[in-house]
């Protein structure tokens, strides 16, 4: 009998190629050199998704030291976060984002990597691609060079974000060195009101835990809300573990989850399907199992989120107000509530419908899955963008956008006044021509509020889908619940 | 990578706390394809501000910086690391850190130093009072040292210890394993999905 464990553990256990702690022999071989050598077990990798702007350096220390790399077959490439997002049949205007992009066409050809390439109707944000193909699945661990590769935790795969030196080592070797992760459950009981998103549910768990709340640890979300989530919001939810510090944030596989992956082009077919499942089914924590922090929340109290802040983590209600920063007792909270109003150009006690915004943004890994965009639609339908505003919708990749023109999306957004674009990260991060304006203000259903992320000196508010299209309308932030 | 065993002298006082990596290196300039090169944009917004710490020449040179909690948090982006180590930067202390940044500063070479709060403040005062007090971070012994009688010690992972002080190159010490992982891939189911070209 073994000991009860967590679904993280289950798949970090599965994935262990050599464990220096665990194995007593070679320690005892090694004698007092054991001290000094890994202390980290070396982990296997069973999907590298790899895009244009955190390989180039990696794929240059390969050629350097004359390594190639290990699983091709393991490894995706796409290009995302760089690419421009309107007038893909024209020279690229941006030398340098044009030489970034044929870099990484040239690496995969040199290594022999499969590339989804700017003209590929499969190209889109890394974290919607492989779900999309059926390739993340449960009980896999996944890597990116980006921090929001926990998005594909919602499988029930265990899903990090890793930096380009780490590139270049799973490139080389498909294994990682790391350190065991501590154990969070967050648990959402109850259900979720009319109008209120995956988006909101994650915007509440990190107003709760606070931007640094995971650090080193792995989040498990669990509960009622969890379970009835479609997969699209699951991902969304995983997608922002990151914004409160944990590196990776994974949900149990269930039918909802078979339900999803099956039929696409790299799940498992015929008797390999059943099979599949027959071992996904055995992933869920187990009963008795313990979490190093468990965190409650009450999925019924959860409303539309909206940030105010320079943080993910700095959000209230859509009833509220502009908080007031001396109500912070922690000093750091308080100094960077201060610096974070002065940033945003807000007052304290403004109540947030109130604020106008100049930009919408409906896209990034967090939200611009089909799910999303039909939410947002929704909303938009026979309305108007309000004159003041000027809004986009960046699909998260070429087969949502292939898909919502099939079901009539586009020519809702455009005869309302959006603009309608290809796929990439766009103006989730400001690396393509797709940046607010210094001053202006956005709301956007992207994933971080940073300074200065969206362009210098713009402004963002983090909010659900139906959130930003029905601020699109109005001109400001609205209640979504009372357009109903 | 270089060895890295000492690292003395200034230490520039960033009093924030979540400082991320956009602050550090802004996306725009994620274009470029090599590692070197991002010093003169490092903390390019808040340099714009003429008070900003990194505009005071009485910090010119200082190869530590410090931060409060959660120091790198945010995009995984290892050229924030690129563009620390373009400052002339090569430790950090602070109360936390962001795990993946963490990561990133042990793959290049910088040192990454976690102490209490109520010693991170006191140098941090120390350094905003007295720019020219320095500071010696000693990966030996694992303590820093701030002027007669104050020390403190530091943890780290033993292997990332060992690592540093010889500049050993990671992917070649885990390719030493390569019997291990191919007795791994021989085991592996072969239901698992592939990428291989359609």
């Amino acid at each position: 009998m073994t000991e009860p464990r967590t679904l993280s553990e289950k798949i970090w256990d599965a994935h262990v190629v050599e464990s220096p702690l665990a194995d007593a022999a070679r320690r005892e071989a090694l004698g007092a050199e054991a001290d000094a050598g890994p202390q980290a077990d070396l982990l296997y990798i069973d999907l590298h998704l790899v895009h244009e702007v955190t390989s180039p350096q990696a794929f240059e220390g390969l050629r350097l030291s004359g390594r190639t790399v290990r699983r091709p077959d393991l490894t995706l490439a796409t290009v995302d976060h760089n690419v421009p997002t309107i007038g893909r049949d024209q020279p690229n205007p941006d030398p340098l984002s044009a030489t970034q992009i044929q870099v990484m066409s040239d690496n995969c050809r040199e290594f022999g990597l499969p590339l989804y390439g700017i003209f590929d109707t499969r190209q889109g944000i890394v974290h919607v691609i492989g779900p999309e193909q059926g390739v993340t699945q449960p009980g896999l661990t996944i890597v990116c060079g980006d921090s929001h590769t926990s998005t594909h935790g919602a499988f029930g795969a265990l899903a990090f974000g890793i930096g380009t030196s780490e590139v270049e080592h799973v490139l080389a070797t498909q294994t990682l060195r790391q350190s065991r992760p501590l154990t969070m459950s967050v648990e959402v009981t109850g259900q979720l009101g009319p109008g209120v998103t995956a988006k909101d549910v994650i915007l509440a768990i990190i107003n709760e835990i606070g931007v640094d709340g995971g650090v080193g640890y792995v989040i498990e979300y669990r509960g009622e809300v969890i379970r009835s989530l479609s997969m699209e919001g699951r991902m969304t939810v995983c997608n922002m573990s990151i914004e409160g510090g944990a590196r990776a944030g994974l949900i149990a596989p269930d039918e909802t989850t078979f339900e999803y992956v099956k039929g696409r082009p790299r799940a498992p077919q015929g008797e390999d399907w059943e099979q599949a499942v027959e071992y996904w089914r055995t992933l869920p924590t187990d009963e008795g199992a313990r979490f190093d922090r468990e965190v409650v929340l009450d999925g019924a109290a959860i409303e539309p989120f909206v940030t105010w802040g320079t943080n993910p983590g700095q959000s209230v209600q859509i009833g509220d107000v502009v908080p007031d920063p001396a109500s912070f007792e922690e000093p750091t909270r308080r100094e960077a509530a201060t610096r974070a109003l002065e940033y945003m150009d807000l007052e304290a006690g403004t109540p947030i419908r109130e604020i106008a915004i100049d930009r919408v943004f409906l896209g990034s890994c967090t939200n611009a899955r089909i799910d999303d965009l039909r939410a947002a639609a929704s909303i938009v339908e026979g309305k108007q963008v309000a004159s003041s505003v000027h809004a986009m919708v960046v699909p998260g990749s070429g087969l949502v956008k292939a898909q919502a023109e099939q079901e009539g999306l586009d020519a809702i957004f455009t005869a309302a006044g959006f603009e309608w674009r290809d796929a990439g990260c766009s103006m989730c991060l400001g690396m393509n021509p797709d940046i607010l304006l210094p001053g202006e203000r956005c709301a956007s259903t992207s994933n971080r509020n940073f300074e200065g992320r969206q362009g210098p000196g713009g402004r963002t508010h983090l909010v659900s889908p139906p959130m930003a299209a029905a601020a699109a309308i109005a001109g400001r932030f609205v209640d979504v619940r009372e357009l109903a | 990578m270089d060895p890295v065993s000492r690292v003395v002298g200034k230490a520039i006082p960033l009093n924030r706390a979540n400082v991320d990596t956009d602050q550090i290196i802004p996306a725009k300039y994620l274009k470029r394809i090599e590692r070197t090169g991002y010093g003169p944009f490092a903390f390019e917004a808040w340099r714009a501000d003429p008070d900003f710490v990194l505009n005071n020449p009485a910090y010119e040179g200082a190869p530590i910086l410090i931060a409060q909690q959660n120091l790198g948090s945010g995009s995984s982006r290892e050229h924030a690391v690129w563009a620390i180590q373009g400052l002339g930067v090569s430790a950090l202390i602070a109360p936390s850190f962001a795990d993946i940044f963490k990561n990133n500063c042990f793959q290049g070479g910088v040192l990454t130093v976690e102490l209490a709060q109520e010693d991170v403040d006191w140098l941090m005062a120390r350094a905003e009072e007295t720019p020219d007090a320095e500071i010696e971070v000693d990966l030996e012994s694992q303590t820093v040292r701030a002027g007669p009688g104050w020390e403190r010690s530091f943890e780290i992972d033993a292997f990332r210890k060992y690592r540093l002080l010889r500049g050993l190159d990671d992917i070649g010490m885990t390719l030493e394993y390569e019997a291990d992982v191919e007795r791994f891939e021989e085991a592996r189911s072969p239901l698992l999905p592939t990428v291989a070209a359609d």
